[in-house]
């Protein structure tokens, strides 16, 4: 790779080359999370200023200022980022953990539960944002569970965990679908949103909710990362090397369900999210590794960017944010590998 | 060997029993000797216009889409090495989706009927992109295949949302055909669709001895001989004739192509010469049993065949995963 090489550091070693390179790219995903933020205040229905929102998030400003920036654009904002955050990262421990570039926790069927979760509660019970929202949560801890424990004979062997979550997904996408053609219209139109993913209304419960997640999860899946790099050569080798493989593993599942699970809780199953940000940031560090903080931090631009754009092509009114993250992240993805392929490389 | 060839034997032998129960069950009961005679000679009654007009299509159709399905599965499982790999990975589905909605939007067409080229159109053009992005270049191997696939879904899947979310009646009409089923398809559907079935069949049957090869890996195959990238166009032509012309009849059913191939090989071990046809056989035993039971199971109204296939399929899919050794790709 061109891009590669041009990072040179003394000494040469490549563990230490590729890491400078993904220091440097999680830097830039910080410069431009930070800019989209700040265009995130401003722009929307109601314009505000660019020093009347700045102040408006560090002290006093005028009273839409403060309703708009500070109630609604900055807790819906932050939560874009923190959500695609766990997204990114939770994707890339699993994509790590089944050695798959469709790996994603919709592997262990959380998604799909969550979503099950989230349409009983919309169609059956016609409970509320909290509601849906623990019912999604619920949902989808259950259904990971359930693979989990159906797959655990003998040792929850990585491909097994795929083909049991690929059967519990199955029937549970079957059961939302039939619960979709069983209700009226708007219900319809109520779970079909939630389904794709929305940040609508997202205020500062959830960016808080979200924080603390990320607070208490985030290290610990760090700190497991190293065991992830070990795992990766396989079961046999990783015992050889004395990691205990089968608690390692559910640890990892364990720490990366739950960031998906808050994260599906707040903004519904943004699924495209954990499946794309890995392989993009895997593309822009050039490195082999699980490369969790830059899939992260991508994960959180693409949601963010997305949130932005989902908030101005239609309007009045806005499309639910999973609609452009499928879009934007999709096509660039389309065109990393077109590049790849122009410049012979792919 | 022996064995294989019996147990393919049965599979036929089942097939055709789930032929004769979807020819004679249904909403409305009609008398088996009726039945039977009307699939001879027509008497003109009512009962036997039923049968020879809607039954009987049903059920070739029934079996040729699970065939299609069945094989379009472990072809794409065959070509990617990858055991998430659904036919739809190729974009198939999505794209049939694409055009399926917006027909339904921009055309206002309303019947399944009138789907089906569109569906087929924008299958096939999916499937296009998908390939070319994903096997050109000097290394176009299955992962990068998989990654194209999933990134031109993702797009048409989010269009195929906001057309939906945009449009109520897009809605409304879409939510069931996603589902999808066999319930209406008549005559006309099979004429429209079945010789692209036919054709997409034997191309994907013959294609089982290089498959074989291929799986060895890109440099082995190559070193014995195989034209992979012969290989992977002709697989990739015949997954999207199964897949395209069976989601056009009957709405995307991905669960069937991506379980049913993972039952075949652990029946039969990783040979594709044997994985291939016991796909393709075991598919329609799947789908024309759901298809019944769908019928039968909450009268006076059916229960749509892509939901019965995933409740009846997907226990059975996980009690074998858990009981035996999965052969892997």
């Amino acid at each position: 790779m061109t891009a590669l090489n041009s990072v040179r550091l003394v000494g040469g070693r490549v563990s230490f080359r590729l890491h400078a390179r993904s220091l440097w790219v999680s830097g830039l995903l910080l410069v431009i999370t930070a800019g989209a933020l700040v265009a995130a205040l401003v722009l929307g229905d109601y314009h505000v200023p660019l020093d009347d929102a700045v102040r408006a998030v560090f002290g006093e400003s005028t009273r839409m200022a403060e309703l708009f920036v500070e109630r609604r654009r900055l807790p819906r904002a932050l939560t874009a980022v923190l959500v695609g955050i766990a997204m990114g990262v939770a994707g890339a421990v699993f994509q790590s953990l089944t050695r798959n570039p469709l790996g994603s926790p919709d592997i262990v069927g959380f998604g799909h539960g969550a979503a099950t979760g989230a349409v009983v509660v919309l169609l059956l019970v016609g409970g509320g944002t909290t509601q849906t929202a623990v019912g999604a949560f619920v949902g989808g801890l259950v259904s990971a569970a359930v693979v989990y424990l159906l797959a655990l004979k003998g040792g929850a062997h990585g491909y097994r965990l795929v083909l049991v979550g690929i059967g519990v997904s199955a029937m549970l996408i079957a059961f939302n679908n039939y619960l979709v053609t069983r209700a009226d219209l708007d219900d319809a139109r109520a779970a079909t949103v939630w389904i794709v993913g929305s940040l609508y209304e997202r205020r500062w419960p959830e960016a808080a909710l979200m924080a603390v997640a990320l607070l208490v999860l985030l290290p610990a899946v760090l700190a497991l990362s190293r065991t992830l790099s070990v795992l990766d050569i396989g079961d046999e080798g990783a015992t050889a090397l004395g990691v205990r493989v089968e608690r390692s593993r559910l640890a990892l599942i364990v720490t990366a369900v739950g960031l998906t699970a808050v994260a599906t809780a707040c903004a519904g199953p943004v699924a495209f999210v954990s499946l794309v940000a890995p392989q993009v940031s895997r593309r822009l560090t050039g490195s082999a590794g699980p490369g969790l903080l830059p899939a992260g931090l991508l994960g959180g631009v693409l949601l963010l960017v997305s949130d932005i754009v989902a908030q101005q092509i239609t309007s009045p009114g806005e499309l639910p944010v999973g609609v452009v993250t499928g879009a934007v992240g999709g096509a660039y993805l389309g065109w990393l590998l077109l590049r790849e392929w122009r410049s012979g490389r792919g | 060997m022996l064995s294989r060839s019996v147990g393919l034997l049965l599979c036929l032998v089942a097939l055709m029993g789930f032929a004769v129960l979807s020819i004679a069950v249904g909403a409305r009961s009609v008398p088996l000797s009726t039945v039977f005679e009307a699939l001879w000679s027509s008497d003109g009654s009512y009962d036997a216009l039923v049968v020879a007009q809607q039954r009987v299509p049903r059920t070739v159709l029934g079996i040729l889409v699970g065939a299609a399905l069945g094989l379009a599965g472990a072809l794409m499982q065959a070509l990617t090495r990858n055991p998430l790999a659904d036919p739809g990975l190729l974009g198939v589905n999505s794209g049939a989706a694409a055009a399926v909605v917006s027909a339904i939007s921009f055309l206002g067409l309303t019947s399944p009927l009138e789907y089906v080229w569109f569906a087929f159109g924008g299958a096939a053009a999916a499937a296009l992109v998908v390939y070319g992005l994903g096997s050109s270049g000097r290394a176009g191997g299955p992962v990068r295949l998989a990654l194209a696939g999933t990134a031109i879904s993702a797009v048409l899947v989010a269009y195929t949302f906001a057309v939906q979310l945009v449009d109520d009646k897009a809605l409304d009409q879409f939510r069931f055909w996603i589902v999808g089923g066999l319930a209406g398809r008549d005559l006309d559907v099979l004429v429209r669709v079945g010789p692209m079935l036919v054709l997409g069949l034997v191309v994907g049957l013959l294609l089982a001895r290089p498959l074989n090869v291929i799986a060895l890996g890109d440099e082995t195959g190559r070193a014995l001989g195989a034209s992979l990238g012969t290989v992977r166009l002709s697989a990739a032509a015949s997954i999207t004739l199964l897949c395209g012309a069976a989601t056009a009849a009957a709405g995307p059913f991905s669960f069937i192509g991506l379980t049913v191939p993972h039952i075949a090989r652990s029946l039969v071990g990783a040979d594709q010469r044997w994985v291939l046809p016991f796909s393709a056989v075991l598919a329609p035993c799947l789908l024309l049993g759901a298809d019944v039971v769908g019928r039968v199971v909450l009268p006076p109204s059916e229960l749509e065949a892509g939901l019965v296939t995933a409740f009846l399929g997907a226990p059975v899919f996980i009690a074998l995963v858990r009981g035996r050794k999965v052969a892997q790709l």
